[in-house]
């Protein structure tokens, strides 16, 4: 397989010298092991793809992909499953992002799905989280790829910390909770047939904390809506809800301006703004140690609809 | 970073001790709780399970069981966890061996009222074999036993002469209340027989495993990368993470099976040049000669080679619902290698639970440990599995189902 990776002249991203050497933690760890997962895909598997959404976890994929690959570039392209309801912002840091990099991004959009009448609506505003597993699956199936690189953690969710590593997926894209391949030491089984693929989590075993002190240490730069920022709410339930044209207020809803900050960027329309005045990521460190509410369930209205909202749509190929 | 497993058998109470130790830690958020106590009532108990915590797929949650290995994440003030929640039923072995495979610690749970059942000699002898440094065990449900020392001592006795058998030190033991809240994270009130430290300062203070880098160096190659230099000169960097052991530039190395001789010139990461590594991490290398150096080679220092032979004694965990096929396709990982490989011979089967030898089983279950003949269709550098468990273990894969049918311990 393509365990000889070129790198040619006019590729080559030249190496900074070494920074005086700080002491070994846990942060340490977690990185060897994530280059460790990249460089085995990057051996293993013809036709990867490493799925970048202008998200913190992700972006902290694209430091270990550098990591694990510079000089060269990326053995993979990059692919944003784009449900439209995104905010501006992140967009622009998306395609900064990957100019910056020089990598290849392909963006594959829920309205043409729409448009193609794989994903039917109910109505125009419905949230499309769920929707993105079609129009991922139909990528996948459009490039051939036999590996998708996602920023996943099994401490987000109680599904998630049941999934492998190398977590295999059948010919329908879909993920079988019971019958996954058991994984032992780093010995990964990488294999699938054709038609079949494997989705691959580097950060499986990073959590939110260490999500943030990694981007502290390696300066990453981030959309500005994970940072403290005037918005206009509305309460949903317990959560807060941005009012924007795709979540417009219902009759009784009250919005008003508040100071807030997002834990996760996803779809407009189901993820929540917290109450925080973090404006820094020391701040945000400072306030993810003394949080009392999880990361998804302040934040992730599509996840609060059932216990097992998660675990159905992995089953049905969600990332 | 400190990785523990957890093993039980059903009703141990495993769920209820995970669940235990992540609340009295403060580590379950709120919203977490919030959904415990809206199941508990619909559940018309009033309790809170803290079980729950840790069921996490649907079927587990309908039939009150844990069907894979769940994995934890907590910190307290001294050390950040990681816990490999594996079930105590069905595929026992697999996913206890699994859950093994990484872990520095084991935390083996006996319940008070049954005391040392067949479960716990199972769950002690995969520890041991699993090479796991080091082995507790939870005896739970004192609350049960109405906390009282003799049983406790009992227990304690029973455990010990076990251990004696499988020529392993006593593991440490602990009297506990997962229930309750004794002696897991807050010390108990109620043994004032036992003046230990609780389940969880003994998880804080266990000293890191085996220091990885104090073993010999092992380099297995991951990648081999060809960089276009000024001039037009091309060099390559082999990419892979030290599994053990550390290297410098100007060491005298060799490539193995082959068994070339080389010299490390330079070792680079994406934050710079480095004079030297060691495990764990994760590097890039080059070397003075234009040697051939592919994925799959593992390089070390001339003085502490690894062995190198195309057939091995193991034990071996069987895994699969299939029993092994004498005739069948498998494929060994090892390493950074993949070959082609049968199993000639089956030379025991242990029972895990006796320590009884059974000589020459004509086959091998769903569950089974066995000793074996491995034979592979080329020569691959490895070490004992006791002495190196990065280059000891290998996994087995059917070549036709691409299943991870068993897990394998090369013998010293």
């Amino acid at each position: 397989m393509s365990s000889l990776q070129n790198i040619t002249a006019d590729n080559v991203v030249p190496l900074r010298v070494n920074k005086a050497d700080r002491p070994w933690t846990h942060l340490d760890d977690l990185e060897s092991e994530a280059i460790h997962i990249l460089r085995e895909v990057a051996a293993e598997y013809r036709n990867p793809v490493l799925l970048f959404s202008g998200g913190k976890d992700s972006t902290i994929l694209l430091r270990l992909a550098e990591k694990a690959f510079r000089p060269g570039r990326f053995p993979f392209p990059l692919m944003h499953v784009d449900t439209g309801h995104n905010f501006d912002e992140v967009i622009e840091f998306r395609d900064r992002t990957v100019e910056r990099l020089g990598e290849r991004l392909i963006v594959r959009t829920l309205d043409e799905s729409i448009a193609q009448g794989r994903i039917k609506l109910k109505h125009p505003n419905q949230s499309r989280n769920a929707f993105q597993s079609v129009t991922l699956i139909d990528a996948i199936d459009e490039f051939a790829f036999d590996a998708c690189i996602g920023g996943a953690r099994r401490d987000e969710e109680k599904a998630r910390a049941k999934e492998r590593i190398f977590s295999f997926r059948d010919s329908f894209g879909q993920w079988d909770p019971r019958r996954q391949r058991p994984e032992l030491w780093s010995l990964y089984n990488t294999r699938v047939d054709a038609g079949e693929h494997m989705r691959v989590f580097p950060i499986s075993n990073w959590t939110e904390l260490d999500v943030w002190q990694y981007i502290a240490r390696e300066k990453l730069e981030l959309p500005s809506l994970y940072f403290a920022h005037e918005r206009p709410v509305t309460m949903r339930g317990a959560n807060l809800l941005p009012v924007s044209d795709l979540v417009e207020p219902r009759a009784g809803d009250r919005v008003e301006t508040r100071v807030v900050r997002f834990r996760t960027v996803g779809d407009i329309s189901c993820t929540s703004p917290v109450e925080s005045t973090a404006s820094t990521i020391d701040d945000i460190i400072a306030e993810t140690i003394s949080a009392r509410v999880s990361e998804r369930g302040a934040t992730r209205l599509d996840d609060q609809a059932s216990e097992a909202a998660m675990e159905e749509r992995k089953k049905a190929g969600y990332f | 970073m400190f990785r523990f497993t957890t093993a039980g058998s059903v009703d141990d109470g495993k769920s209820t001790l995970i669940g235990r130790i992540l609340f009295d830690a403060k580590a379950v958020p709120d919203d977490q709780l919030a959904a415990l106590e809206r199941s508990a009532q619909m559940r018309g108990d009033g309790t809170v399970d803290l079980s729950l915590l840790t069921d996490g797929l649907t079927a587990e949650r309908e039939q009150g069981i844990t069907i894979d290995v769940a994995y934890r994440y907590f910190a307290t003030a001294k050390r950040k966890f990681i816990i490999a929640d594996t079930p105590g039923h069905e595929q026992y072995t697999r996913n206890m061996v699994t859950g093994a495979s990484t872990a520095d610690a084991a935390v083996i749970l006996v319940d008070a009222r049954k005391g040392v059942i067949e479960q716990t000699r199972r769950h002690l002898t995969l520890a041991h074999l699993l090479g796991i440094p080091h082995l507790l065990v939870a005896i739970n449900k004192m609350d049960l036993v109405g906390y009282d020392q003799a049983k406790f001592d009992e227990l304690a006795a029973a455990i010990t002469s076990f251990s004696a058998s499988l020529g392993i030190s006593a593991p440490r033991l602990v009297p506990l209340s997962a229930k309750q809240g004794d002696n897991v994270v807050n010390a108990s009130d109620k043994m004032p027989w036992y003046g230990g430290p609780t389940l969880l300062t003994l998880l804080e203070e266990l000293p890191p495993a085996i220091h990885v880098n104090q073993s010999a160096l092992r380099f297995p190659v991951q990648l081999v990368a060809r960089v276009r230099e000024d001039g037009g000169g091309q060099k390559r960097l082999y990419q892979g993470r030290i599994e053990s052991g550390r290297l410098a530039v100007g060491d005298e190395i060799v490539i193995l099976p082959a068994g070339t001789a080389t010299r490390i010139t330079a070792i680079s990461t994406f934050d710079g040049i480095l004079q030297s590594a060691e495990a764990p991490k994760s590097i890039s290398l080059e070397v003075a000669d234009d040697v051939d150096i592919a994925r799959g080679d593992l390089l070390a220092h001339e003085a502490s080679r690894p062995r190198v032979a195309d057939r091995f004694e193991a034990m071996l965990c069987w895994f699969a619902d299939e029993p092994f096929d004498p005739r069948g396709r498998y494929l060994a990982r090892l390493g950074t290698r993949t070959v082609s490989a049968r199993i000639g011979e089956l030379i025991h089967r242990l029972d895990v639970v006796t320590q009884e030898h059974i000589a020459a089983p004509e086959k091998l279950n769903r569950n089974d440990i066995a000793r074996v003949r491995v034979m592979l269709q080329s020569s691959v550098p490895y070490d004992g599995y006791a002495e190196n468990r990065a280059t000891g273990a290998f996994i087995l894969i059917d070549a036709q189902t691409n299943a991870t049918v068993a897990a394998g311990m090369i013998a010293a």
